[in-house]
């Protein structure tokens, strides 16, 4: 039956990751994005929570029953504290995430359980690679089928963590279709690159990670003989990467409209003038629309519904949302706005990231 | 509970069941009804006037809870998650006819919001008990005051234990159905001493017949033709003392009441926006689903590819447009599905009933010209609905409540800020 309102147990996780994004990420984002680094017991502190483990079933290991409404409400408060963060925090999961909802038997009984201890697993995904046109669905890094294993050739990048990462999950493309090699760190061939330096989300570490005559056995390969279905992935990824997306933009109108209640001028708050509040208020609903089209592909996933469109149109939209609100953020804000000394810089910086982050969550 | 997209059975196959007569009832009378302003369509107001006067759409007086088992968990209600399916699914077969639909319509949600018991049982049983299909209406705008209700020149005068009411209201959906063509009632907005403002500001229910009130015109509009908006007239039209809605007290005029403190009979009629904006809103969104789906079906046909597996950069601009066009439908249907789920779990709603009023105003309008556009020479052709369901969706930015006033309603909400404050 039609319900907008979380269960307990959701509503308590909510409420955790709350005050977790207000006490340690709000209270060192900035500094991480000028350093360009996380502090070091940051992920850590994050794993703590649990995010990874309270997905994982207990069969495996773990202490949860996986939801991906559940995992688009944690990732909406953990990037309204910090989307570098929440970006850093995500890269286990969406390794975790796609061995969890693909990968065979074993796959899952061999890599699971590490996911639930109390060190800070560190797996990352490789989907996006260095081009102009970008298409997940036709990867240029291939995987040759190799007697009793697989070649894999390309360039990734932006993969997160990558310099300290002890298992990859590689995507690319077997017979032009997309699948995902599981690629410890130490295998010959693969090499990590330098640190790509980005416009947003400078405290999150990535890097291109080459793959030169990667040879990996035939049970590396992502689902077994045959395979993945990337779409329901790659879907996965969209509705966690919009729920992210959220997050941000809902950081930015709280600080607007906080700014615009107060800031006075010519005798009165700058919210008391239509021009600025009629900002606000196609904020609050383009937030709040965007919000409930990622609960309902995130419902639907949960619910083994189709789901390929929806993905598209509520990542197009969450796009599209989050840019808006943080440029009008920033307007509103005027030569604050502009200052390093304000967050709403930093969050337009990390807003206009969405339509390039590819793959690198999910729920 | 938890966050949950399924929709009851009950409300599914009522909603499949209403999607027939929008495709059997109302499609192929549709252009009909919009070349033809004012013809009344009898034949879907009598098909439907049955089903209506048992199940009312709303308007609807709470069933009294027989044997209420204290251990038992209340049953949630559903009737404004109903409501917007049903509505969406008659609006996406023609939003003008959807307005013809018999029953109490906003006269009745004003008195169900806003009424005693007394006056429940008195106005709302006709839209039962009647044998023939019977309305209600609304009037609030007038020739110089829409958006601003403190803005009513309409006057009521007490006389005993009667009201005199005076003055001329325009915009009445469905004033000629209520007033003219059933034994219904229009709920008239007047003010019994306009120095008060919105404080002097009451809600009367006239009956059909009464002496002194005539419907002097009908409208000339550009689309939603099957719908008769009405002028309505009141000279010196006498009123019993007991149709006020809410509190009968005329406050006094040495200490206006400030609006906080103003008698609950305009702030209850003016709750009936937070059920009745996402009526229009999933009007709106009935008629643009319409739109997006003679899109779809036209496109494919004419062989221009709708992938759903490619990135955003690699889609042609038309496959683009469409994209984003669903993706308004979708965000706007969403938020209207909350706001009647709010209203239904006893929810403050105020503002998303605003804010899927703006978006779905908005989107119907958007989608409905960005198809007559993609249409070509077909969309723009009355040969085809697309036309006009362009200019039945306009209307939905504009009646109850503007995407202005929406915004600005929603606005003083998030801010805090008194209409004073932020005008």
């Amino acid at each position: 039956m039609i319900s907008f309102s979380p269960s307990e147990e959701q509503a308590l996780i909510v409420d955790t990751l709350k005050r977790f994004a207000k006490d340690r990420l709000r209270s060192i984002f900035r500094e991480a994005d000028e350093n360009g680094e996380l502090p070091a017991d940051l992920l850590n502190k994050g794993w703590e929570l649990g995010l990874v483990g309270s997905s994982i079933p207990e069969q495996y290991g773990g202490f949860g029953e996986f939801s991906a409404v559940t995992g688009a409400l944690a990732l909406e408060e953990l990037a309204w504290g910090d989307l570098a963060s929440a970006l850093a925090l995500s890269a286990p999961a969406s390794f975790a995430f796609a061995v969890l909802a693909a990968g065979t038997e074993a796959q899952r009984e061999a890599l699971l359980p590490q996911f639930s201890e109390e060190r800070f697993v560190n797996a990352t995904s490789a989907l996006i690679e260095p081009r102009l046109q970008f298409n997940p669905r036709k990867l240029q890094t291939t995987a040759t089928s190799d007697g009793d294993g697989y070649v894999l050739n390309g360039v990734k990048s932006y993969v997160p963590l990558a310099s300290s990462a002890e298992h990859f999950l590689i995507y690319a493309a077997e017979d032009g279709q997309t699948q995902a090699f599981i690629v410890p760190a130490k295998t010959a061939g693969l090499s990590v690159g330098e640190r790509e330096k980005l416009m947003g989300v400078r405290a999150l570490e990535v890097a291109r990670v080459t793959l030169d005559n990667v040879k990996v056995a035939a049970d590396a390969k992502l689902g077994g003989e045959a395979g993945i279905d990337f779409g329901r992935l790659y879907a996965r990824s969209q509705v966690a990467l919009s729920a992210l997306a959220i997050g941000v933009a809902r950081g930015a109108y709280e600080y607007a409209l906080d700014y615009a209640r107060n800031r006075q001028t010519f005798g009165e708050a700058i919210g008391q003038r239509q021009s600025i509040a009629f900002m606000l208020a196609e904020m609050l609903v383009e937030i709040d629309g965007a919000r409930l089209m990622v609960w309902e592909a995130a419902w639907k996933l949960d619910n083994n519904q189709e789901v390929t469109r929806d993905a598209l149109m509520t990542k197009h939209n969450a796009d599209k949302t989050v840019l808006m609100v943080c440029d009008r953020a920033l307007q509103i804000l005027g030569g604050h706005g502009y200052i390093r000394e304000f967050p709403v810089e930093l969050w337009l910086r990390n807003a206009r990231g969405f339509t390039t982050f590819d793959g690198l969550a999910m729920v | 509970m938890a966050i949950d997209f399924k929709l009851s059975e009950s409300i599914d196959t009522q909603r499949q069941m209403t999607q027939m007569v929008a495709e059997q009832m109302m499609r192929p009378v549709s252009r009909h009804f919009d070349e033809h302003e004012h013809d009344i369509p009898w034949d879907y107001i009598n098909a439907m006037w049955p089903i209506m006067r048992q199940n009312p759409m709303f308007g609807v007086v709470d069933k009294p809870e027989t044997a209420v088992d204290p251990n038992k968990p209340k049953k949630p209600k559903t009737g404004n998650v109903r409501m917007v399916h049903l509505i969406e699914a008659l609006s996406w077969g023609d939003a003008g006819i959807y307005l013809t639909t018999p029953g109490g319509a906003l006269g009745g949600a004003a008195v169900a919001a806003a009424g005693t018991s007394e006056q429940k049982s008195r106005f709302l049983a006709r839209f039962a008990d009647s044998e023939t299909p019977v309305w209600g209406s609304m009037a609030m705008t007038e020739p110089q005051a829409g958006s601003d209700t403190s803005a009513i020149r309409t006057t009521a005068v007490r006389d005993g234990d009667s009201w005199i009411l005076n003055g001329e209201k325009i915009y009445c959906t469905g004033g000629r159905l209520s007033l003219e063509e059933s034994q219904g009632l229009v709920v008239v907005w007047a003010t019994v001493d306009p120095k008060l403002g919105r404080a002097g500001m009451k809600a009367f229910v006239v009956e059909a017949g009464t002496p002194g009130m005539e419907v002097t015109k009908l409208e000339h509009k550009m689309g939603i033709r099957a719908s008769d908006t009405a002028a309505v007239v009141f000279t010196d039209c006498r009123i019993p003392f007991d149709n006020v809605l809410g509190n009968p007290e005329i406050p006094k005029p040495e200490a206006p009441a400030a609006s906080a403190d103003a008698p609950k009979g305009f702030k209850g009629a003016m709750k009936t926006f937070d059920a009745t904006r996402p009526a229009v809103a999933a009007s709106a969104l009935g008629i643009a689903r319409a739109a997006l789906e003679l899109l779809r079906e036209q496109l494919t046909a004419a062989g221009v590819a709708i992938r759903d597996d490619v990135p955003v950069h690699e889609m042609s601009a038309v496959e683009r447009d469409l994209l984003e066009l669903e993706a308004q439908h979708k965000a706007a249907w969403l938020l209207t599905l909350k706001a009647a789920w709010m209203m239904d779990s006893g929810e403050a709603n105020t503002v998303e009933a605003s804010a899927c009023k703006v978006k779905a105003g908005e989107a119907a309008t958007v989608i409905t010209q960005k198809a007559v556009e993609l249409l070509g020479p077909l969309g723009y052709t009355r040969e085809l609905l697309a036309e006009k369901w362009m200019r039945d969706a306009k209307i939905n930015d504009i009646f109850e409540g503007t995407g202005q006033i929406n915004r600005l309603i929603i606005a003083r909400r998030i801010l805090g800020f008194s209409s004073r404050e932020l005008k």
